[in-house]
């Protein structure tokens, strides 16, 4: 830590400087957060493949059948379960945003444990859903 | 001797310049979806693999129409909102602008696709 001291330019006042992504060491807290971002991101493909397959049920027999076809294809599956998982992701890493907000489980130990809980939470609530509609 | 207080040097200088709106909107779209997801997941994700006429049915129902409308309605303001606060921070200038401007027309064409297709369903 003595060398990122030492490296703070005098422009910087003295305040810490960003990450250097070269020798920056991750940290659970890092990946809980850049996570959200990529899950909220990425599901949007489950949300426009959701959203194609509704439009070909409301249109006709054989739009449906094709949509259907690729919704429900290994494809389809791939898609829909990774989007299933981000969605659970994001929903309990957002519950941990409203928690933060509210001022608690700030400190380090504890903004681990919950990042923590969100991944395994995740997956604990796919397998859990998936098992549900089947 | 510094006159400016550190709070009044540090407004306005984050990626956005500004953003308690933005974040106070995002705190009530986050609550509301999470009351509507998981019902409207298991809804989905039962209807997924039926035939055309259960789709049909099951979207024609109120329960299933409306919170597929709310989810498509909150939920893409929510994503629009939430990739421009990412956008503004990995992005400058005119590439920025543009890309704001992709996310949130984007997010209206899904919402309005969807929101047309459950008019066609359920009416």
């Amino acid at each position: 830590m003595a060398d990122a001291k030492r490296a703070a330019p005098a422009s910087s006042g003295g305040r810490p400087l960003s990450p250097h992504l070269q020798v920056y060491r991750i940290q659970m807290t890092s990946v809980s957060s850049i996570l959200t971002r990529i899950t909220g991101s990425a599901m949007m493909v489950g949300v426009i493949l959701g959203v194609w397959w509704l439009l070909a049920a409301a249109t006709s027999d054989a739009h449906f059948a094709r949509v259907d076809a690729l919704a429900t294809s290994w494809f389809g599956d791939l898609v829909f379960t990774g989007s299933l998982w981000a969605v659970w992701y994001h929903y309990l890493a957002g519950l941990r945003h409203l928690y933060f907000d509210a001022g608690k489980g700030l400190d380090i130990p504890t903004a681990e444990k919950l990042g923590w809980a969100c991944i395994i939470g995740s997956v604990v609530l796919t397998v859990i859903t998936i098992l549900l509609v089947q | 001797m510094r006159y400016l207080t550190p709070r009044k040097r540090a407004e306005g200088r984050g990626a956005a310049h500004h953003g308690a709106e933005h974040h106070w909107a995002m705190t009530v779209s986050s609550v509301g979806l999470a009351f509507l997801v998981p019902l409207w997941l298991y809804i989905f994700g039962s209807a997924l693999g039926d035939t055309r006429e259960a789709v049909l049915a099951t979207f024609s129902r109120p329960l299933p129409a409306i919170l597929t409308a709310l989810v498509l309605v909150v939920g893409m303001r929510h994503f629009a909102m939430g990739a421009t606060t990412m956008i503004e921070d990995y992005a400058r200038g005119t590439n920025r602008k543009l890309l704001i401007i992709f996310v949130i027309a984007l997010s209206w064409v899904i919402a309005a696709t969807g929101l047309f297709a459950l008019a066609r369903m359920a009416l």
